[in-house]
């Protein structure tokens, strides 16, 4: 017997709460993106889930295509913030708030 | 009358206006290098132009009186779907008349004007105007279609604007062109809508196919109308009620101006229009009356003024109005060619006055009002003579030019039943006489009444030249007209139509009552002004204030300014100053201040801080997901 779609959903929701918790209330531009992950993967596992109920394995790609997509975007985050905790010593992201009015 | 004369090539006809418009443009860009030659190339040309308009116009005259009509086309001027207009001249007996008076008088006034220009730097420019004015007049009268007319037109009062303001460093000649030129386009505008209801109703500007259709085309109210309209355009022109008061202004330019463009020429285009335009106004027939008490009003009123003035120049001015009210008067009569021979003669006369009265200026050292001259025939003899006759003519004593053409006038009056026409007019003559025996007591006889008369002295030859030339021509041109089948009649009837004649006072009657109204009125200005017997200022003081009112031309000039200067002036202020700097402006900055202040507003929100943004747009996503979910 198969478990049933609404555990994983439950699963996937809290991690993305929590994910959305941790962008929101972190100011550590690092936590930040650990927190945006958290989110990514919550994502991922919606879509495998739809995949095994639907026995269609589309979802199972898409997950796929968003692990490179994330990836890809981990590598250009984390050069960003490496750069700008070289310049100023820092990283929490309240500080970098040059580009406003 | 419909016209059915034959036309003829003439291939010359181009080169009475061109001669003039070339050395004009010479002048204008090369004049400063010319030197004293500028006045000399353009007599010249203005000469050469007269040897080719007599020899035109003794072409035209050598043919049957039914094939007297030349015309040349110069070029397709515009040509758009079926409306064409070509550059296309025509010589006619009325055009003839017209190009002899401008080319003729015109070289002789340039002649003078070498003498009267001689200590003027800029005479080249001086000269370079007075050329490009005998050619827009020549097209004026030579063109063959209204729109030739109107560039014509257009083209004299524009030189007209620039020579009465050429000693424009004096602020008051400045405001004189402006004030011509601007009474004057108030008459041009009006003539122009009349030109584009001859388009709508015609198709066409040429005169031959209007006055061909005219009878069958227009009703009398259409007729009316379009005569009304262009007859407006000869009201600015020519100076009569209600538009004269630009003339009087327009003695502010020099003296040879105002002989040729104020005198002679231009003023008098208004009487060609309506004479080249006679058919639509005897379709009409109400605008021949309008026409003949326009005419009627003018000659009155204009006489009144030019009594009481006591600049000389401006006393000519007058004179000018009133006499082209007679041309009127003569036009609205159907005397076609009565007011063409007046035209002639008065050209004559006025010429010669005017450039009399430059030869006294001149000799005053620019001194005008009379009451400073006195006594100067015996130091301007040649002077004193030549105006003598112009005056003597004007005020109709024979055998002097102006006498023929203002008994011929009279005599249609009378002639055609108009007793009121007869009687006003006589009254215009008398006091025509009067003020010209005034002007000639007050300048010419007497005791000098200051230094400069004292001093005076004649002018060159090259100033009495002309004089003689033009005196001469005065007391000769009354053989064109000397009696009613005379040269002038036979020349205009085929193309204008002839005036029937029912009758009345015989000729030798009329001519003695005329010339007894001019010589009492002559011998009663010698009793006031010059016999010493009356105070002149004393009589002058009993006639107050008429006689001040007169000599401002009965405040019609005061009356314009209340009613249209002071308001449009005021209108004028009122948008510059509040509708343009509040209204305008307010809505321009209103709609840019509001965009600045919420734009101001709106970039508050960039608040730089990553975390407020990640919050907002994950209440955007949850309203977005919520809204989702509510619709499904």
């Amino acid at each position: 017997m198969r478990t049933p779609i609404a555990y994983f959903l439950l699963l996937a929701g809290l991690l993305f709460a929590m994910g959305t918790v941790g962008v929101l209330v972190n100011r550590n531009a690092l936590r930040i993106f650990m927190a945006v992950e958290l989110q990514l993967n919550a994502v991922n596992l919606t879509l495998v889930a739809f995949a095994r109920m639907h026995n269609d394995l589309t979802g199972q790609v898409l997950a796929f295509f968003s692990m490179v997509v994330a990836a890809a975007e981990v590598v250009v985050g984390l050069a960003i913030i490496v750069s700008i905790y070289r310049r100023r010593r820092s990283v929490d992201v309240d500080d970098v708030r040059e580009m406003r009015w | 009358m419909v016209e059915t004369l034959t036309s003829h090539d003439a291939s010359v006809l181009w080169v009475i206006p061109t001669l003039p418009l070339a050395i004009s443009m010479l002048n204008l860009f090369v004049g400063k290098r010319l030197g004293r030659w500028a006045g000399v190339l353009a007599t010249m040309a203005v000469a050469a132009s007269f040897a080719v308009a007599v020899a035109s116009v003794a072409d035209l005259l050598s043919r049957p009186a039914g094939e007297r009509l030349a015309s040349q086309h110069l070029f397709d001027w515009i040509s758009v779907g079926g409306f064409r207009v070509g550059a296309d001249l025509r010589l006619d007996g009325l055009s003839a008349m017209m190009i002899l008076v401008i080319t003729g008088i015109g070289a002789l006034i340039h002649l003078y004007s070498i003498g009267y220009m001689a200590h003027d730097e800029r005479r080249g420019r001086f000269f370079a105007y007075l050329n490009l004015f005998v050619f827009f007049m020549l097209m004026l009268v030579l063109g063959a279609n209204y729109l030739v007319l109107y560039l014509g037109w257009e083209g004299v009062g524009l030189c007209s604007f620039l020579l009465i303001g050429f000693w424009s460093d004096k602020l008051t000649n400045a405001e004189a062109a402006k004030k011509a030129f601007i009474t004057t386009r108030i008459g041009d505008t009006l003539m122009l809508v009349g030109l584009a209801t001859l388009v709508f109703k015609f198709g066409t500007l040429d005169f031959v196919p209007i006055f061909g259709a005219a009878p069958t085309v227009l009703t009398k109210d259409a007729a009316t109308v379009i005569a009304l309209l262009l007859f407006a355009g000869a009201i600015g022109k020519s100076a009569q009620l209600p538009l004269q008061v630009w003339l009087p202004d327009a003695m502010a330019g020099p003296t040879p101006v105002s002989a040729l463009i104020h005198a002679a020429t231009m003023v008098t285009a208004g009487v060609y229009l309506v004479i080249r335009s006679h058919v639509l106004f005897e379709i009409s027939g109400v605008a021949l009356t309008v026409v003949l008490v326009i005419g009627v009003a003018t000659a009155l009123f204009a006489a009144t003024c030019a009594i009481a003035q006591v600049d000389i120049k401006r006393v000519l001015a007058y004179s000018t109005i009133s006499q082209l009210g007679y041309m009127f008067i003569a036009v609205g009569m159907r005397a076609y060619a009565v007011a063409m021979f007046f035209l002639v003669a008065h050209a004559f006369y006025k010429a010669l006055m005017f450039l009399g009265a430059g030869s006294v200026i001149h000799g005053m050292h620019g001194e005008q009002d009379m009451r400073q001259m006195g006594g100067l025939r015996k130091v301007m003899p040649v002077t004193f003579v030549t105006f003598a006759i112009g005056a003597l003519a004007q005020a109709g004593i024979p055998p002097l030019a102006g006498f023929f053409a203002k008994d011929a006038l009279l005599e249609v009056a009378q002639h055609t039943g108009r007793t009121a026409v007869y009687g006003l007019g006589t009254l215009a003559a008398f006091l025509t006489a009067f003020y010209l025996g005034r002007m000639l007591i007050l300048t010419f006889f007497g005791k000098p009444r200051s230094d400069a008369a004292e001093h005076a002295h004649e002018s060159s030859p090259l100033i009495w030249i002309p004089l003689a030339i033009l005196a001469a021509g005065v007391a000769f041109a009354g053989v064109l007209e000397l009696n009613p089948e005379g040269k002038l009649t036979s020349l205009l009837d085929p193309l204008l139509g002839a005036l029937h004649d029912a009758g009345g006072l015989p000729f030798a009657t009329l001519a003695e009552i005329a010339v007894a109204v001019a010589v009492v009125a002559l011998a009663i200005t010698w009793w006031i002004y010059g016999s010493g017997r009356i105070d002149p200022n004393a009589f002058r003081a009993r006639m107050e204030p008429m006689a001040t009112a007169a000599q401002h031309g009965w405040y019609v000039d005061r009356a314009y300014d209340v009613v249209f200067v002071q308001p449009a002036k005021a209108l004028a202020r009122m948008t510059g100053e509040v509708l343009d700097a509040k209204v305008i402006d307010g809505a321009v900055n209103g709609v840019a201040g509001l965009v600045q202040r919420a734009a101001a507003g709106g970039r508050l929100i960039q608040t730089g801080f990553v975390r407020t943004y990640a919050l907002v747009l994950f209440l955007g996503a949850v309203l977005v997901l919520g809204y989702i979910g509510v619709r499904v």
